[in-house]
């Protein structure tokens, strides 16, 4: 867990409704993609889920997650966003 | 581990503050491209350009992706031109075939532009040099990528006046050439006191001699993001103030360095440095006047702009040496006026004014930048601002550049669009008294004494 290389940071931003969580998973679980931990917090009056994952024995290429994660957000009218942590580790972290 | 205050905090820098990494530069030494067959030097330069620079456009965008923040541009430095063509080119015709070249090779990797047009005649010229600098008009006029620029000056060696009267007249001609799109190609030319060899950013980028073969060089930005951390701290004493400018500074450097290390992983070419520069754009909340106004004064430009200014450029400077294993460039505030919204908002109150913005640059990085004066301001005149920017880098002994517009057929009042990065301008007052005398000498200003210090 330690090995940043695969690390993986998604965020969800939207209106909340039912079923965000359950959707996204599924399509991670379905990709062979590993959840390491999940949060949720309400910005502004918005749902806001951060989920740390494991991208190391993903079946799908980082770009095509990205894409079948748009599809996934696109669909519950939430917008979703993958990115490799090194870039929140090396801004927060000395 | 990373929280989610710490996700939400980067990117919301990313998506409303307008956090990006503003170039990816790659050096390209084009010393083994000489050939005193021009046509030979002219197929060996695109050719090294094409190979070597094949993939970093695409390796730009996956790094985009991969971290969704924005690379706004990738570009190319090459070897100063005029000491690659000296050799096939006799006249500045040939040099233009030269700047054609990398113009060619440019738009084949897709690259946004290509600097290195260039000529370092900081004591003296050779007969290539000056070829180069009067084919410069020429140049930039006939291509659409290439950047030049002319270090006319340096602490060590003082200020070439034989190169800084040819300079304005050539500032005059390329304006001429360009006039039908507002003599844009003066856009793309620099002059320079001190010009550093690992530049990143445009029109000043060259890779210099001194330089490997090939290197990823990296220029940050981040106004924006400055000027929003500062809204969290407004009256308070200028310990919180200089505190967080630098740990906004260190953030947003820290993701230049990773994109700089990911870039040179990726492309097996190694990292050179960092720019740690506060590079603003014109699109609003991306400006460094708005960061002056936030630290207290009305419009950039009033009383107390200089010492705000020089206190800002301390302090991102001390922030980003943390967050990079190594630093160079210009690594500074820039103070363009065109490309900051809120720059030309103070031009256009009446607040900032071309002395003003000399004095702001003996306290920055870079020198008077992107500035539109009028169209039919002298040669001489061109040649006097040029050289007292000079001076305040020659004795200052830091980079000071200039970067002016003169504008033909347009006069003060007026404003000039370049569109894009580049934005739009206010043509500004130029004193009008004489310095032709002045610049009428020959020779060169002897460096100043504290430059002896061996």
């Amino acid at each position: 867990m330690e090995n940043t290389a695969e690390k993986t940071i998604i965020t969800v931003v939207g209106k909340d409704t039912v079923g965000i969580i359950a959707k996204v998973c599924t399509y991670l679980s379905e990709n062979g993609i590993n959840v390491l931990d999940i949060s949720q917090t309400i910005v502004s009056g918005y749902f806001n889920m951060m989920m740390i994952v494991d991208m190391s024995r993903a079946q799908v290429s980082f770009a095509s997650c990205q894409k079948g994660l748009d599809e996934v957000g696109a669909g519950l009218g939430v917008s979703v966003k993958c990115q490799r942590a090194e870039i929140f580790e090396k801004m927060h972290r000395i | 581990m990373i929280n989610i205050f710490e996700v939400n905090e980067t990117n919301k820098m990313i998506e409303q503050e307008n956090l990006d990494v503003r170039t990816i530069t790659l050096g390209i030494s084009l010393l083994d491209c000489i050939d005193s067959d021009l046509k030979q030097l002219n197929h060996k330069i695109y050719e090294k350009i094409t190979r070597t620079a094949k993939d970093l456009v695409a390796v730009g965008k996956e790094i985009e992706a991969n971290y969704c923040i924005p690379i706004v541009n990738k570009r190319i430095s090459v070897t100063p031109a005029s000491l690659v063509g000296g050799a096939a080119c006799r006249t500045p015709e040939d040099f233009v075939t030269v700047a054609k070249t990398l113009d060619a090779a440019a738009r084949e990797v897709g690259v946004n532009f290509i600097g290195g047009y260039s000529a370092l005649v900081s004591k003296g010229m050779t007969a290539s040099d000056e070829n180069l600098i009067r084919s410069i008009p020429q140049a930039l006029a006939e291509t659409d990528y290439v950047c030049s620029s002319v270090n006319v000056g340096s602490t060590k060696t003082g200020i070439n006046m034989d190169a800084v009267r040819l300079m304005g007249g050539v500032i005059r001609q390329t304006a001429e050439y360009t006039k039908e799109r507002d003599s844009f190609g003066c856009a793309k030319l620099v002059v320079f006191c001190n010009a550093p060899d690992d530049n990143p950013f445009m029109a000043g980028a060259f890779h210099g001699v001194t330089e490997a073969d090939a290197v990823i060089n990296v220029g940050v930005s981040g106004p924006g993001v400055v000027k929003t951390a500062l809204e969290a701290v407004r009256g308070e004493s200028f310990e919180v103030l200089c505190e967080t400018i630098k740990k906004t500074a260190f953030k947003i450097t820290r993701v230049g360095q990773l994109v700089a290390k990911e870039a040179s992983k990726r492309l097996g070419i190694p990292f050179g440095i960092i720019d740690l520069s506060l590079a603003p754009t014109p699109a609003i909340g991306d400006s460094v006047a708005d960061i002056l106004h936030e630290i207290g004064v009305e419009y950039a430009g009033a009383p107390g702009t200089t010492a705000a200014l020089a206190l800002l450029n301390d302090q991102v400077k001390k922030g980003g040496v943390m967050a990079s294993s190594y630093v160079g460039g210009l690594s500074g505030a820039f103070i363009p006026v065109s490309e900051d919204q809120g720059m030309i908002d103070a031009v256009q109150a009446g607040a900032l004014t071309l002395e003003k913005l000399e004095a702001m640059t003996c306290v920055c990085s870079v020198g008077l930048d992107m500035i539109a004066i009028p169209g039919d301001t002298p040669a001489a005149t061109i040649s006097g601002i040029i050289a007292d920017e000079m001076a305040i880098g020659m004795v200052n002994q830091k980079t000071t550049a200039v970067r002016l517009i003169p504008v033909i057929g347009k006069g003060v009042g007026e404003t000039v669009e370049f569109g894009g990065l580049l934005g739009h301008a206010p043509v500004m007052p130029v004193n009008p008294y004489s310095c032709e005398a002045f610049v009428g000498r020959t020779g060169r200003i002897p460096a100043p004494i504290h430059s002896f210090k061996n």
